[in-house]
């Protein structure tokens, strides 16, 4: 057996990585935190489908979302409201904005370059409660919005933030968790079938403050909804869970980070997916950052995916950057496995018919994640929906 | 009183080389409150009589009929014949991910009986049968064979058999990996469910240990794909001593 030496002193400009890459002008940055961000649209270059961000989305089904005129008007909205959270739009120069993050790519940067007023739904108050907001008749006009969710110190909350009906929409949310609160936001995607919506979640976690952030997606042509979190100060906690049910031609993608950048700070990723149909599609990224001052960070992401059928796809990449070593945990695992004929015999081989074989399966799959949404409407709406994506494809 | 009959039974099975023929013209008769032993060496189509008999799309008849009380077998599904009283222990049971014991063995009495089982003789029933079995009640909660040793899979298909209670049941080498206590305990739960039910049963078997523990009415010689002997427990002492030597395997049919 030959073994090569390997040198372990910094790359020079020749080697690879330091070259002008075929991604591009630009060497992607090896640091997720260090990635370009900005609120000017003009400042990224046109998108190509090879950047990073890009390279497992079909960006040729909604240029105009990334390169296209927003319209920033209000948002058609329902609102189911509580005792404690204000709903309210508020100008593009309310000193909240931006507060929580700022986009990493073209069509979460043109929404903001694009949007009028923002909607502000802001919890106070330390006792439970639950507020929906629904937007909805956004019809084929393509969007840009901004959306900011502010949880005030030691409040408590869950609002739910949905969509419906035909969209083509970009936007970000911003979540800014006050010293001590304890928020819920489940974003809750059940678009009509030719609906594309890119969406940008930006959370800022204060001092023990804790998040739970759920995505559910249904329905869409194309669902993108990253949601980024930055643990900011100490104590900081966010449970970031999803569920996604691709059917045949759908492409449902989230991009999850989690950036540890304070002491003792907590961080749970759970996504969870089932796939059904020729063409049907997710994607799932899950960065997380341990920052040198993180210390004591607890840790663990994981994807898990259920194919259904043939003819579908379910990319799944983990990525865990760790750069200090006093931490108490950190971890990531991804699995994607197919509900098989031979499963399918055993559950029949009982008596079970194929329907509720399929059922039992999917159902004790995604049960998991639909458990964790708190809202008991919600998850029966939620768990009728989902078998009803079961027995659509 | 039920009576599962097997007559003149050819079966193909696809394979990438092509078609190949396992079993070459089974008959046997198995009335209920029976237990007829198959045994054979590998590859002479036990598993195959298994697995045509619960239905498994991987084999094709081409001849001869199955009935279970007159009706035709194989023009049912797999979950009709269940329903129909037709059990599979099987050799190899599937992960089944997401899906817990309890909630499996609830959707599976519901499915055969035809309506949900009462709450509470359910939860007592199941509570029973995995103590005889000597299963941790953690079992309950645990994705069905998700991390199950082969001991306490074979367990598990033992614990469905006494609680699903079916007509005819067939144990495809149900003692193969077993050690002495956990094959003891699997033959108790045999035993007690034919006692219970009166069930007929087909114990499909390389080794006779296992008849050491479960008493075999009638015991049949398998050699490829046809039955080549038959007689009762007393053949089963000769291969014992014997082995399958004397059996010239001139084509061993080979789909296990």
């Amino acid at each position: 057996m030959t073994v090569a030496t390997q040198s372990t002193a910094m790359p020079t400009a020749g080697q690879h990585g330091l070259v002008a890459h075929s991604d591009g002008p630009v060497v992607p940055v090896q640091t997720r935190s260090e990635r370009f961000r900005s609120v000017d649209v003009a400042d990224f270059a046109p998108v190509t489908g090879r950047e990073h961000e890009w390279k497992l989305s079909p960006v040729a089904a909604f240029a105009d979302l990334t390169s296209g005129e927003l319209d920033g008007a209000r948002l058609g909205l329902e609102t189911a409201g509580a005792e404690g959270v204000a709903v309210e739009w508020i100008a593009r120069d309310d000193a909240r904005i931006g507060t929580a993050g700022t986009p990493e790519e073209r069509a979460s940067a043109n929404a903001w370059t694009s949007f009028g007023e923002a909607l502000l739904i802001r919890v106070t108050g330390e006792d439970d409660k639950i507020a929906t907001v629904t937007r909805t008749g956004l019809g084929s006009t393509p969007r840009g919005a901004h959306t900011v969710i502010e949880a005030a110190p030691n409040s408590r909350g869950l609002v739910v933030l949905a969509g419906t009906g035909s969209a083509r929409l970009s936007e970000n949310v911003e979540v800014i968790v006050g010293e001590g609160a304890n928020l819920t936001v489940v974003s809750v995607q059940e678009w009509d079938d030719d609906a594309v919506h890119l969406a940008s979640h930006f959370a800022r976690i204060g001092r023990d403050a804790k998040l739970k952030h759920i995505v559910v997606s249904l329905g869409g042509k194309v669902v993108r909804v990253n949601p980024s979190t930055h643990l900011a100060e100490q104590g900081g906690d966010v449970e970031a869970l999803g569920l996604y049910f691709s059917d045949a031609g759908q492409h449902l993608e989230q991009q999850v980070y989690v950036h540890h950048d304070a002491p003792n700070t907590r961080s749970r990723v759970t996504y969870k997916g089932a796939l059904q149909g020729e063409g049907a599609r997710s994607v799932w990224i899950g960065d997380v950052l341990i920052g040198n001052a993180a210390v004591g960070t607890d840790s663990y992401e994981q994807n898990r995916n259920l194919v259904l059928s043939d003819g579908t796809r379910a990319d799944s990449i983990p990525n865990l950057e760790i750069e200090t070593g006093n931490i108490a945990g950190a971890g990531h695992a991804s699995a994607t496995g197919r509900f098989d004929d031979e499963q399918l015999f055993y559950l029949m081989a009982r008596g079970i018919t194929e329907e509720e074989a399929r059922r039992l399966v999917v159902r004790g799959f995604l049960n998991e994640i639909v458990q964790q949404i708190g809202v008991a409407e919600l998850e029966e709406r939620l768990t009728a929906a989902l078998e009803a994506e079961l027995q659509g494809a | 009183m039920s009576v599962l009959e097997i007559k003149n039974l050819h079966v193909n099975v696809e394979t990438d080389q092509g078609t190949r023929e396992i079993l070459r013209g089974v008959d046997l008769v198995i009335n209920e409150g029976e237990i007829h032993a198959i045994m054979g060496p590998n590859g002479s189509g036990k598993s195959t009589l298994a697995y045509t008999i619960a239905g498994h799309p991987k084999y094709t008849v081409v001849e001869g009929e199955i009935l279970l009380d007159g009706e035709n077998v194989l023009e049912m599904s797999v979950d009709e014949r269940a329903r129909a009283g037709l059990f599979l222990a099987m050799q190899y049971p599937v992960e089944i991910p997401g899906v817990t014991v309890t909630n499996f063995l609830r959707t599976a009495k519901t499915a055969i009986d035809g309506e949900a089982p009462s709450v509470r003789h359910w939860v007592k029933d199941v509570r029973t049968a995995m103590g005889n079995l000597k299963m941790d009640s953690a079992f309950a909660e645990r994705n069905v064979n998700e991390g199950f040793s082969g001991g306490e899979k074979k367990r598990n298909e033992i614990l469905q058999l006494e609680l699903l209670k079916p007509k005819f049941a067939v144990l495809d080498e149900t003692d193969s990996g077993l050690d002495v206590d956990a094959l003891k305990i699997v033959s108790e739960g045999v035993n007690r469910a034919k006692e219970n039910t009166g069930l007929g049963i087909l114990l499909i078997t390389h080794y006779t240990r296992i008849l050491r523990y479960i008493k075999p009415d009638f015991v049949h010689v398998f050699v490829a794909g046809k039955i080549a002997e038959q007689g009762g427990p007393e053949l089963a002492d000769r291969l014992e001593e014997e082995g399958y030597d004397r059996y010239q395997v001139a084509e061993p049919a080979s789909a296990e």
